[in-house]
């Protein structure tokens, strides 16, 4: 007998109905499957009306991410055989809308990360002219921000964020890390623009400091950590300004 | 078309295990606060006279006081405990282009913890 696996994956089709059902399939099981193969074998052979997004397979597009058992995973890095023989509830990311089964609206998330500004802005009168050439950069310089700079935009930070489930308002973790990406690189000087929106009601001060952004991201970006060093930053900021209010606040 | 938007139970800090242990360290933070309190309160009679301190030490050696101290010490431990092991994320210290290990600044902070520790109890029990 061939060994087979459930998945109960979350159905919405607003054309049909107002409210989400669940849906459970039963496929063939395979060792090397991900939860996304899987789900693919759904809407080639049982069903194809089921929506989802997916693109490269590798971990390196940000489009799969869905809540698996309730937790946020890339589906195409989460095998079948780590639930095997459980039944696995596939959902769309928590904390968004739900535009169709397993797919979100990303309007907000993609409107917060135009939002900070991420691009190298420098000071008026100071940006080079291009005859001089690119800004230099040291590999000590460049360690500085690189992890933030390896986010793929999957959202499953937000995700796994109870603070942005309970306030949308929030900023959230991948666009403070990316904020932060700027600010820590040496060629940038647009800190201060930023900070209007970091260090603002919805900004680094609604994280509570759980954590779970940093667990769940697959890129080891830690927005977590970002976000805690971007408060450090704000701190003394605001020190500064008690104690030297004439100036000093340039960086 | 319309979106959907799920409602957030009041009960989402229930639904997952981290998050029920991230509430439990913003719990501890009620016992660590109370126990300061304990310690003003201490002053306090300390200055309306060496009797009155007396009854209150006195007070303090009921089983009921040993218990909610040991509860006390429980949640001011994994207040401690889950805070050092966070340090990491917000010290970031880098030399070149390496990092210092996560490893070595929350140690650095175990370390002062237990230096502080054995200095307090030398000064307790040992004069
Ligand atoms: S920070 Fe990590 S979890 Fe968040 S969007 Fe970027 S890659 Fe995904
Ligand atoms: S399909 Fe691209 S990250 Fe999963």
């Amino acid at each position: 007998m061939e060994e087979t696996i459930e998945l109960e994956i979350f159905r919405y089709r607003p054309d049909q109905e107002d409210r989400p059902t669940f849906q459970t399939y039963e496929i063939p099981f395979r060792k090397d499957w991900v939860v996304l193969d899987a789900i693919n074998y759904i809407k080639d052979q049982i069903d194809g009306t089921l929506s989802y997004r997916w693109s490269c397979r590798m971990g390196v597009c940000g489009s799969c991410g869905m809540m698996v058992n309730g937790v946020p995973k890339l589906t195409c890095a989460t095998f079948l055989k780590d639930y095997y023989p459980d039944k696995i509830r596939v959902e769309p990311l928590a904390g968004f809308p739900v535009e169709r089964d397993l797919v979100i609206v990303m309007d907000d998330f993609i409107h917060k990360l135009k939002e900070i500004k991420p691009w190298i802005i420098r000071r008026e009168g100071e940006e080079k002219p291009i005859e001089e050439g690119e800004y230099l950069q040291s590999p000590a310089e460049l360690a500085e921000y690189k992890q933030y700079s390896m986010c793929i935009n999957c959202m499953l930070c937000y995700a796994a964020c109870p603070v942005y489930a309970l306030d949308n308002t929030f900023v959230g973790p991948a666009a403070i890390a990316l904020a932060q990406r700027y600010n820590m690189d040496s060629r940038d000087q647009g800190r201060e623009q930023r900070e209007e929106i970091i260090a603002s009601n919805e900004g680094i001060w609604e994280c509570t400091f759980v954590g779970e952004c940093s667990v769940a991201c697959p890129k080891s970006v830690d927005p977590a950590g970002a976000i805690q060093r971007a408060k450090v930053g704000s701190t003394i900021d605001w020190y500064k300004d008690l104690l030297m209010p004439w100036g000093g606040k340039k960086r | 078309m319309k979106s959907y938007r799920r409602p957030v139970p009041n009960t989402l800090w229930l639904s997952r295990r981290p998050y029920i242990l991230f509430i439990i360290r913003e719990l501890t933070a009620v016992f660590v606060g109370a126990y300061c309190v304990l310690l003003l309160f201490f002053i306090y009679k300390l200055g309306k006279g060496l009797e009155a301190y007396q009854g209150m030490l006195d007070a303090l050696k009921s089983p009921l006081s040993i218990i909610l101290h040991l509860i006390a010490l429980a949640f001011a431990i994994y207040h401690s405990v889950t805070w050092f092991n966070l340090t990491p994320k917000i010290m970031v210290l880098q030399i070149g282009e390496e990092r210092v290990p996560a490893f070595l600044i929350a140690g650095a902070n175990f370390a002062a913890w237990l230096g502080l520790s054995v200095i307090l109890a030398w000064v307790i029990i040992g004069v």
